[in-house]
């Protein structure tokens, strides 16, 4: 059945494969982890917070990221960069924001949405006593947000965010849309070049699957040695 | 030191907290308050480092206006320590960071500065040889200890306890005493949630009781144990005295 296949041109286009797709990837998901987890924390602190418009605001834009397909959110972003850019800095000329700046501030939102659901609940998880301590001890409420409650929050959260992170991994492959060249873009471009479709499209599912699978299990294996002591 | 004048507290419109509570505790003085689950003993000892906010009335401390909305409340806090029912201690930070956390962050301590002193009263609760440990790695009652030195770290113009004791083990409850007991001799002014009269009678100079919101008795230690004036009062003492 595999007779009329050529899986040599996995091996030829390797380095390009890896080197370039992959790297770029995998860049793009660690810097939208990074992202998403700072502005989506920024954004349950706001939903928590004491004040109501801030909450409404930080809610609404969550059911908003949740309720829109990504692609969707990625093709927005990338055409509309341009014109928001030029009304914010009131430019002549929409201004040109290069295809990976658009790609990362439209993971970074939307992931957001994600990340901050988790540490909401991680924040959630503390109970009322320990910012009461630290208050009662003169720190101030971002005092007590630095040192006490988000240390506690994330280590409690930090198999779930991993697990999205994971997510995360596979859904950059959308960028296609784009025709960015990550790892997902990079594969179809030799399959195209080549007419080796069959052949890349296989290699890359199972370059996913095994990078994924394996991303999951060190999750769990993590999940079981950092059980909080309290 | 501290003045608590006509203190009224509402959680939501229907229920009552506290009622006109007034009463003051003075420089040096201990003062012990006890009264049934629910009496709103915990909210007022809250309410005096402003953990709990308060709708009428007026709290004062050390001069200072705690319902102000321009006070400085986290300034005013780092002066008075307070130890909770259930210890509180930051389990993500070993013993010894839990004691030089708000040193350097409130007090602005150098690190070695506030690991001398944190070391010191971590002696003193006879505790030195946990300072590596985390707090999960400690019995109740030396993580009560250690929740106690924690304030003393900040030197607190006078201290507030919280129910300490009972959340403990009752082989453990006396350890967390002795620690209150030197304190209360050393002088320093305190204000004490508890049930455990054995520590009112030994080191109070006034015992309060509540019921239902309300200070219903504000008395000399030898007063209240001797002859309580009020009948709840009585039938409070008669109930936890009799076993």
């Amino acid at each position: 059945m595999f007779a009329s296949f050529d899986f040599d041109v996995i091996r030829r286009s390797l380095g390009y494969l890896f080197l370039d797709g992959m790297a770029f990837t995998l860049t793009l998901t660690g810097l939208s982890a990074l992202g998403g987890i700072i502005f989506g924390t920024l954004i349950a602190l706001m939903r928590l917070s004491g004040y109501k418009l801030l909450g409404h605001i930080a809610g609404l834009y969550v059911d908003l990221m949740r309720s829109l397909p990504l692609v969707l959110v990625i093709f927005w972003f990338y055409f509309l960069m341009p014109y928001v850019g030029q009304w914010v800095t009131g430019a002549s000329r929409p201004i040109s924001v290069g295809a990976f700046t658009s790609a990362l501030v439209t993971f970074i939102m939307f992931e957001a949405a994600y990340f901050s659901e988790i540490m909401r609940a991680g924040i959630q998880s503390i109970s009322k006593g320990q910012p009461a301590a630290a208050n009662a001890l003169g720190l101030t409420y971002a005092q007590t947000m630095r040192y006490v409650v988000l240390p506690q929050a994330f280590r409690n959260m930090l198999p779930v965010l991993l697990t999205q992170t994971i997510v995360l991994f596979q859904d950059t492959s959308l960028v296609y849309v784009l025709s960015m060249p990550d790892f997902l873009g990079a594969a179809s471009k030799v399959a195209q070049r080549d007419g080796r479709l069959v052949e890349m499209y296989l290699f890359a599912a199972i370059v996913y699957f095994v990078i994924s699978c394996t991303a999951s299990f060190g999750v769990r294996r993590l999940q079981a040695r950092i059980s909080i002591v309290r | 030191m501290i003045e608590i004048s006509h203190v009224d507290k509402w959680y939501g419109p229907n229920f009552q907290a506290l009622k006109d509570c007034t009463t003051s505790v003075a420089k040096g003085e201990v003062v012990v308050v006890c009264g049934p689950s629910g009496s709103g003993k915990s909210t007022l000892i809250k309410c005096v480092n402003a953990l709990e906010p308060f709708q009428s009335g007026q709290i004062i401390l050390d001069g200072i206006k705690v319902n102000d909305p321009k006070t400085d409340l986290p300034k005013l806090r780092a002066r008075v320590g307070m130890v909770f029912q259930h210890f509180e201690l930051f389990p993500h930070l070993k013993i010894i960071e839990n004691l030089c956390l708000a040193q350097e962050k409130v007090l602005g301590r150098s690190h070695d500065e506030a690991m001398v002193k944190g070391t010191k009263l971590l002696d003193r609760v006879g505790l030195k040889e946990q300072a590596r440990k985390y707090p999960a790695e400690l019995s109740g009652g030396q993580q009560q200890r250690v929740a106690i030195a924690r304030a003393l770290a900040m030197d607190p113009i006078a201290m507030l306890f919280d129910e300490p004791t009972s959340a403990l083990d009752p082989e453990m409850i006396s350890e967390v005493l002795d620690v209150m007991v030197d304190l209360a001799r050393e002088g320093m002014t305190m204000m004490v949630v508890t049930h455990e009269m054995g520590f009112a009678s030994k080191v109070a100079h006034r015992v309060i009781f509540m019921d239902g919101g309300e200070i219903v008795e504000d008395a000399l230690k030898s007063d209240f144990f001797g002859s309580p004036r009020s009948d709840r009062a009585q039938k409070f003492l008669s109930k936890i005295l009799s076993h």
